[in-house]
């Protein structure tokens, strides 16, 4: 166990400081993330490259700042910017899921190609995994691309793509293998959306407003070689992306952030002239979470030494999406009730939304069981736990659903 | 920068545990614990030559001079056989208190002789602890008188040692001398016992020499805390695995019962309990050697964290062995009774988080 800065740390963390303070009004707002990056999001995003904020270990053939890994830096960068509240950058689909993907398993040549713009944030990418037939059976896909003259023919459909309707790409699971096995018979495609027949619709969710979409596919045409791996590779490349997108949702630095945010909520709130973190009952629950939030962030430090040395965390991996978005919404719902009543008003479409604190909570508490549902539900989560990491048996095979006589 | 344990670390865990396994199987541990005493002499001379006696005693005074998170690592060894051995109190917390506020002559005298296992000491807080129960003790001169209950490791201590209000820390024999009264229970858990010390006018030996006293005292009080904190991990980290083995061997309906989703979710929420307490307890353990602020809020959420978790993970693990949990056949309760007892002692979680809000002045 050693986590002293050594004096390079100190550098970076006087570095980042320093650079925070004399920029930080150029910052876009933190949070959101649900629309596309505005002039002064990228602008924001242009800087932090230029400075190695962001995309630190990116070889710099790809536009990354090509600084071999070193989990410290990282954890100061993070840290520097999560406690001044400013932006720590793009956080979307693409730079979390689709990049760590190509980095793992891509060709060199896509690696140049499409990493660069998407860290950059001019290329959104949305993911198109989930169908109406296939949720938690995610191997079921139907969605089908058959070869014709050197192109693939796509056509079927998705659902729950988040941010489809302002995406310029999707990495798109599918199935091009029909004489294979269910597992076997699918391949990972990189769509634009721009393509003749793609059609997104808009999906209302619970919280009001369409945070994502279905989108249809008619004879849409890509080539060939918009693959990542080969044909019939698709089901180990979602995985890949699926590990990354579990890590991104169990994400300690959220939730230290967002526990901040919500001390000083409590501070200044009051409930009968008494401040909320002066009435016992609220203060235990904050305490609480205080202490689960500590042992995430621990246990993050902990996997990414690991990471660094190469070794394979097993379970302790798999145990982060669960963990990290259940306490997102525990610690949430707390602010909610903080803001009690003067919170109900609720008008959640439009700019105004952004800015109204109460309606922001209100939507990101929501958006919270979206979280727990989205990337493998919580339930889905707990098989994977018992059966890749605790070597449980699976479920007995197909139980169709019985007849009605 | 590494978050983890270094290899002598995980080598101290290995041969801890091995050596644990090899001499507590489940007959010799009944036998051992239903003595309530919290103590076996052959277990206690295997435990010095596994080096354990002077793992916080510094290596002028003939110990090994290690960290607090080597005791960690230890004491979830510790926890994880349910081992009715003193350590907490006798092996990490008096030395360190010894360290803190004993003067020169003081360590010279006292640290090789627990080093060398020949003198154990219960120790007690007079009302800073945060235990339910009597603790209050006066001193006049060197002359100490009180009654304090639930000390610990005092079921075969040697002597004792007493913090008081002040912060200063009295040091005295179990037995022998006018004025002391000692009363060793058998407690809920039979690996551990507790002891009540009633104490009129008794001599003293008072350890005085911190700058801070308070300070002094309230580090070995989180060290303690911390220390306990590992117990459970390790006693949580037992009952998991046996939940998980049984899972799997146990066949119903012609499945094992782990194949169903009803158990495997269980294991799985006990897990993703369980492995983020480790990395909690780790850095409390870690952090009690960094600035004050900081080794408080880390010993005390680690406390209370894992006295939540750890109550947790003991019924769900029970629950996961049906009927078989719930007899003492398995002896699983054991381990059930040994989290009970350390959520218990050095102030429980409500309390800990109490403290942790003043000692980051969000009250006052």
């Amino acid at each position: 166990m050693d986590l002293r800065y050594s004096a390079q740390h100190r550098a970076l963390q006087e570095e980042a400081r320093t650079f925070i303070q004399k920029h930080r009004h150029l910052s876009p707002k933190t949070g959101g993330g649900r629309k596309r990056p505005d002039a002064r999001a990228l602008d924001w995003q242009k800087l932090l490259l230029e400075r190695g904020y962001f995309a630190r270990n990116i070889p710099r053939e790809y536009g990354g700042f090509g600084r071999p890994v070193d989990i410290m830096e990282l954890a100061i960068i993070a840290e520097e910017f999560s406690n001044a509240g400013v932006s720590p950058g793009i956080m979307n689909q693409g730079i979390s899921m689709l990049v760590p993907t190509l980095l793992e398993v891509g060709t060199k040549e896509q690696c140049v190609r499409w990493i660069g713009p998407t860290i950059r944030g001019d290329i959104i990418w949305c993911q198109g995994y989930s169908e109406p037939g296939s949720g938690s059976d995610l191997a079921a896909a139907k969605t089908s691309a058959r070869v014709e003259a050197g192109q693939f023919v796509i056509n079927g459909q998705k659902i729950w793509t988040s941010s489809a309707h302002y995406a310029d790409m999707m990495f798109l699971l599918c199935r091009t293998e029909f004489d294979k096995s269910k597992h076997d018979g699918l391949s990972y495609l990189l769509v634009p959306m721009n393509a003749p027949g793609i059609e997104v619709r808009p999906l209302v969710t619970m919280t009001g407003r369409a945070e994502f979409n279905e989108t249809f596919f008619t004879d849409v045409r890509v080539p060939t070689d918009q693959i990542v791996m080969g044909r019939g590779d698709g089901w180990h490349v979602a995985n890949v992306t699926l590990k990354y997108e579990r890590m991104l949702l169990g994400d300690a630095n959220k939730l230290t952030y967002r526990l901040a945010r919500a001390v000083e909520l409590m501070k200044k709130t009051t409930l009968d002239g008494c401040r909320f973190i002066d009435i016992p009952e609220y203060r235990e629950r904050l305490l609480k979470l205080q202490g689960e939030v500590m042992a995430s962030k621990y246990h993050g430090l902990r996997l990414m030494t690991e990471q660094a040395k190469g070794e394979d965390s097993g379970v302790k991996r798999l145990i982060v999406k669960l963990n990290g978005t259940m306490i997102a919404y525990r610690l949430s719902s707390l602010v909610v009730d903080v803001l009690g009543a003067a919170g109900l008003a609720y008008e959640p479409v439009g700019e105004a939304a952004e800015d109204d604190e109460a309606t922001t909570w209100q939507i990101d508490n929501m958006y919270d069981i979206g979280l727990i549902i989205g990337g493998g539900s919580s339930n889905i989560q707990k098989n994977i736990i018992g059966e890749r990491g605790l070597g449980l048996p699976r479920e007995p095979k197909s139980a169709p659903p019985a007849v009605r006589a | 920068m590494e978050f983890g344990l270094s290899e002598e670390q995980v080598m101290l865990a290995e041969s801890l545990g091995g050596f644990l396994a090899e001499r507590l199987p489940m007959g010799k541990f009944r036998t051992v614990a239903e003595s309530g005493s919290g103590f076996d002499g052959e277990l206690w001379s295997g435990l010095a030559a596994q080096g354990i006696m002077g793992i916080m005693v510094p290596e002028e005074f003939g110990g090994l001079g290690l960290s607090l998170l080597d005791a960690v690592v230890a004491a979830e060894a510790l926890g994880y056989h349910a081992a009715p051995t003193p350590f907490a109190a006798a092996l990490v917390m008096a030395p360190l208190a010894l360290m803190g506020s004993g003067d020169r002559a003081q360590q010279k005298t006292w640290l090789p002789r627990i080093a060398s296992g020949e003198v154990r000491i219960g120790l007690g807080f007079a009302g800073m602890s945060g235990q339910t129960g009597e603790a209050v003790g006066r001193l006049d001169g060197d002359r100490l008188s009180g009654r304090i209950t639930a000390v610990l490791d005092g079921g075969s201590a040697t002597h004792f040692m007493v913090y008081l209000q002040d912060g200063r820390a009295a040091l005295f024999a179990a037995a022998g001398e006018p004025g002391v009264s000692v009363t060793t229970h058998r407690s809920l858990d039979r690996t551990r016992p507790v002891t009540e010390l009633v104490l009129h006018d008794a001599r003293a030996t008072i350890l005085g020499a911190a700058n801070d006293p308070k300070a002094a005292a309230t580090a070995v009080l989180d060290a303690g805390r911390v220390l306990l904190a590992g117990d459970t991990l390790g006693a949580a980290q037992s009952m998991f695995d046996k939940a998980l083995l049984y899972s799997k061997e146990r066949v119903q309906f012609n499945r094992v019962i782990g194949s169903f989703q009803a158990v495997k979710h269980t294991l799985a929420d006990i897990i993703t309990i369980l492995e983020p307490c480790r990395s909690l307890v780790w850095y409390a353990a870690h952090a009690q050697a960094g600035p004050p602020a900081e080794a408080r809020l880390a010993a005390l959420q680690a406390k209370a964290h894992l006295g939540d978790a750890g109550r947790e993970i003991a019924r769900l693990s029970t629950e996961i062995h049906g009927g078989m949990g719930f007899t003492d056949l398995l002896g699983l309760h054991y381990w059930f009774k040994r989290i009970a007892f350390n959520r218990q002692l050095l102030g429980a979680p409500e309390r800990c988080r109490h403290e942790a809000a003043i000692a980051q002045e969000w009250v006052s």
